[in-house]
């Protein structure tokens, strides 16, 4: 196994770069960076078009989280990948084509994430904004987003670890993740699938385990927080 | 491009579609039976004061919720036959392989997710039920059966159903190691027959009639067993 991770180890961290286009571990962390920066405004605009007490706005949030609920996330990159070619003059590439997907997914579970800690905000705080003249948009952007999105960052953590695993679906399109990177080794090697696929594994579980480590550290640290800001008052 | 469900609704492309439907509802029907039974088992050995087994189970559950369901399917289908004895890979690849190892991993992923769940609604029993059932002189079955059962399992009830929705879609995912379910036939209709749209609405259709079907009765349940506090 050392002898393959030395041979092949830098394949699997960052593909052909800087030589060829870039691929590999390097790839589906940079893609799911972009995707859960894609998400977060999205998941954000849309728990508030859930919260804002608008009928038309909450029933199309219920539609879009139902929509993504009831659909496996492989047909949706079908969709995109093999039939939107039928109607459109050009075809998306794999990774457009992963972001997208992606995108459109982990918004609806964002947005849930958000929408609860939106509605977790105790009703004081609406009360003290009015108190205070304020309109929707300053309460909405001075006093329930930073509140709310404070406490959503151990949130944000578990989104990313999901992502992070999504993009290996990547594979299937052809997309130079982490997971097709491994799996083209496995097939011009043919010999070596275990050596292979415990290392694929392994480094996934190194990642995703460690990030849900981390979101656990920061959760117990806004839950403290919160438990001192209570007490101060 | 006119639509024309007719082309993809002629006997063979049909029998495509309804082979491929069986097989998605049975795969997720077996996985979930089985693994239940295992999430159980994880959580009550994960319970026991012994710390190798505590151990296994925790980095059990912590790989299977940390790797990607694809690279697990992968692991089963092309690492595991190598180690695994030869007379027991031979016996499994007489049958159908594929369909073997996708259900195998498709209940250890979702019995890891499902122990968890399990073991949530546990905790969250005040300790004062168990006092209170230890004081009438229930013994340890007599509270777990009488007492803890009936109230924890309606608490881990909504994560269950959820879980069960999401090894529902998981299944999907079989058709990358050759499992012919249904998104692998809505693939294969479409590049036998270009007719792309047709095939991923036929398909996208049965997917969200299994879907919807599990979150009506899941919140069914939901709503008649909720624990009425108060």
């Amino acid at each position: 196994m050392i002898e393959l991770l030395e041979q092949y180890g830098r394949l699997l961290l960052v593909g052909h770069y800087p030589n060829g286009p870039l691929g590999g571990l390097a790839m589906t962390i940079l893609t799911s960076l972009l995707c859960l920066a894609i998400c977060f405004p999205i998941a954000t605009l849309l728990a508030l078009a859930r919260t804002h007490g608008n009928k038309t706005l909450a029933r199309f949030y219920t539609g879009y989280i139902y929509f993504v609920r009831s659909m496996p996330l492989l047909m949706l990159i079908f969709w995109i990948y093999y039939f939107l070619p039928y109607v459109l003059p050009f075809s998306l590439s794999p990774f457009v084509t992963i972001v997208l997907a992606i995108t459109i997914f982990s918004s609806a579970y964002l947005a849930e994430v958000i929408r609860a800690a939106i509605e977790a905000l105790p009703k004081g705080q609406y009360d003290a904004a009015s108190a205070l003249g304020f309109r929707y948009w300053q309460t909405t952007f001075l006093i329930v987003l930073p509140q709310a999105l404070t406490n959503c960052i151990p949130g944000l953590v578990s989104q990313f670890i999901l992502i992070i695993k999504e993009t290996s679906l990547g594979y299937i399109i052809t997309f130079n993740e982490l997971t097709y990177v491994a799996h083209e080794l496995n097939k011009i090697l043919l010999v070596k699938p275990v050596e292979i696929f415990t290392i694929l594994a392994i480094s996934y579980f190194v990642l995703c385990s460690g990030l849900s480590q981390l979101g656990g550290q920061l959760e117990r640290r806004i839950a403290r927080g919160r438990l001192s800001n209570d007490s101060d008052q | 491009m006119t639509l024309d469900y007719s082309a993809i609704l002629e006997d063979r492309y049909f029998d495509y579609l309804v082979s491929g439907a069986i097989t998605t509802f049975s795969l997720a029907l077996a996985a979930w039976v089985a693994a239940i039974i295992l999430g159980l088992l994880i959580a009550a050995v994960r319970n026991i004061d012994f710390l190798p087994t505590r151990w296994f189970c925790i980095v059990f559950v912590d790989y299977h919720r940390s790797v990607p369901l694809l690279v697990q399917l992968f692991v089963w289908y092309f690492a595991l036959p190598e180690l695994l004895p030869q007379a027991f890979t031979q016996s499994i690849n007489r049958g159908n392989p594929e369909v073997f190892f996708a259900w195998v991993s498709l209940t250890l992923y979702s019995a890891s997710y499902m122990s968890e769940d399990i073991r949530s609604g546990l905790r969250a029993i005040p300790p004062g039920q168990f006092e209170a059932a230890r004081t009438i002189g229930m013994n340890y079955a007599k509270m777990m059966r009488w007492v803890i059962f009936p109230q924890a399992w309606r608490l881990s009830l909504p994560p269950l159903v959820n879980q069960a929705l999401i090894l529902f879609k998981g299944t999907s995912l079989a058709s990358a190691i050759g499992v012919a379910e249904l998104s692998y036939q809505a693939r294969s209709i479409e590049t036998q027959t270009f007719r792309a749209f047709e095939a991923f609405s036929l398909v996208t259709l049965i997917y969200m009639v299994g879907t919807i079907m599990i979150m009506f009765f899941g919140d069914r349940l939901v709503a008649r067993y909720a624990l009425k506090r108060g």
